[in-house]
């Protein structure tokens, strides 16, 4: 169990290193997506002027403030409260997401299924978990909301976030790597392996 | 009483954004326990950093969670109180609008098919509004619940057969905490509707997974059913975040009602473990905001 701190955008190398258990924090930009802004990109074909490449996608939809645009808001928007949604509603899009943007990370929680973990080990990614309900900390890793595109889905949109450093976006865990490696697999087959005993502590048979 | 509608339209704006602010103590005291019991080295780590969260929250005086959820009202009306129904489902509407526009907060819901946001936090039978009646005394009581959908999206009904029996509801229970796994946010407060009609079922799961911790059904049978579900999903190794460890689910809370011959339906709801809800109450000397 290794830390990295991670500049973005990232090589293939960056990620290749990455092992399930080992923790990553992510320095300087952070992509912020979800339900709304995948359809629109990758069902609709819409595209963006954001350059992904090698980036980390977050899913989230923050709480914003319209503001004037200032140096300190230079998108006209304030950041309220940053926080990240359940990942496995967005697993059909890894794949297209990674091979159309090179984004590499997708930072979530819940953990995602079979599709995104061979797109991982195919494509060079890895999933990033995050502890979720907890956006009153993850607001203070973010200096600013730096741009955003697609936002007449608002708040569905595309954000571009910028990290607050040095300190930098984390603590994450990997907890899918590009190795094949799901931690969400292993507590799975655990699991499944427990629940004739959980059943049996009622007086029910598996 | 004669209620103020311009007072109850106040709350609920007030309600909505406390609720998203400051976990009620037994939650916290909940997530105490479970760091107390805790094995798992992982699990240990997520259960501190949401109880940071906590702290950083009423810090900071911002959302413990991003997810300002679909917003639910539980209004409880006592005695003697006057009121216009239909003025006090208005106030309730304009406090929720005015929530989400003032403070500001992401409203969270869209119209089911053209998914579009009137950045309200409402529309078509939204926020959800409940009433009820008793003979406690002069007051009016509402409960806010933003119900975030990380949990919500894992609700379940299973109109089970008299011929299943208690089994069939005993499975589903611990079949559906295995089927939720990390993306309902665990550790979560599970809560379980027997009987009924479908929607009743659902309804009643809700408001189990909504009742505070320490709370127990008012059934002697549902309450024995809710202990020893809570023993046994914590068995199953889910842990917070779906990552592993004990700290599954705070508890599970039954809510039952009567049902038919034929029938024995069951139904799961579940509360992230940011198990927010925020409380007025009405009374003739004011109204006191409280969990």
């Amino acid at each position: 169990m290794a830390h990295y701190d991670l500049h973005m955008p990232v090589s293939e190398a960056d990620v290749r290193q990455l092992r399930i258990n080992d923790t990553v924090t992510l320095h300087d930009t952070l992509f912020g997506i979800r339900d709304a802004s995948y359809i629109a990109l990758f069902d609709r074909q819409r595209t963006t002027r954001f350059d992904l490449n090698g980036h980390a996608v977050i899913h989230t939809a923050p709480n914003v403030k319209k503001v004037p645009v200032s140096p300190e808001y230079p998108a006209g928007y304030a950041a309220v409260c940053i926080g990240t949604t359940t990942s496995d509603r967005m697993e059909r899009f890894t794949r297209q997401l990674m091979t159309q943007t090179g984004a590499r990370f997708i930072i979530g929680k819940g953990g995602m299924r079979d599709g995104s973990l061979a797109a991982f080990r195919e494509l060079g990614g890895a999933y990033l978990a995050i502890v979720g309900g907890t956006a009153a900390l993850e607001t203070t890793w973010i200096a600013q909301i730096e741009d955003v595109d697609l936002d007449d889905l608002n708040p569905e949109s595309l954000w571009k976030f910028a990290l607050r450093e040095p300190a930098g976006f984390g603590p994450l865990l990997v907890a899918m790597d590009s190795n094949g490696g799901s931690l969400y697999d292993t507590v799975n087959a655990s699991v499944a392996d427990r629940r004739a005993a959980a059943l049996a502590s009622l007086g029910v048979s598996a | 009483m004669k209620l103020d509608m311009t007072a109850v339209e106040e709350a609920a704006k007030t309600l909505y954004i406390r609720a998203l602010k400051s976990l009620p103590p037994d939650i916290k005291e909940g997530m105490t326990r479970l760091q107390a019991r805790e094995t798992d080295a992982t699990a240990k780590s997520v259960l501190r950093t949401m109880v940071t969260n906590i702290a950083v929250a009423e810090q900071t005086d911002n959302l413990l969670c991003q997810d300002t959820g679909i917003p639910i009202y539980n209004v409880v009306i006592g005695s003697n109180v006057s009121f216009d129904g239909a003025a006090l489902k208005a106030a309730l509407v304009r406090g929720c609008t005015r929530a989400t526009q003032e403070h500001p907060l992401r409203s969270s819901v869209v119209h089911p098919l053209t998914r579009k946001n009137e950045h309200t936090s409402g529309g078509i039978g939204v926020p959800v509004i409940h009433f009820e009646f008793d003979e406690r005394a002069e007051t009016v009581e509402i409960e806010m619940i933003p119900k975030g959908s990380g949990s919500e999206n894992n609700s379940f009904l299973r109109m089970a057969i008299p011929a299943e029996g208690i089994d069939a509801i005993k499975r589903f229970v611990v079949d559906c905490v295995i089927a939720a796994g990390g993306k309902t946010c665990p550790p979560t407060i599970v809560g379980v509707g027997v009987g009924g009609t479908s929607d009743l079922c659902v309804h009643l799961a809700k408001r189990a997974a909504t009742r505070p911790l320490g709370s127990t059904c008012g059934d002697a049978d549902g309450a024995a059913l809710e202990a020893s579900l809570s023993k046994a999903v914590n068995l199953l190794g889910v842990g917070p975040q779906g990552l592993g460890g004990d700290a599954t689910a705070f508890a599970v809370h039954v809510e039952l009602a009567a049902t038919h011959i034929t029938m024995n339906p069951v139904a799961v709801n579940m509360q992230c473990h940011s198990a927010r809800r925020a409380r007025a109450t009405f009374t003739p000397n004011g109204v006191a905001f409280g969990y």
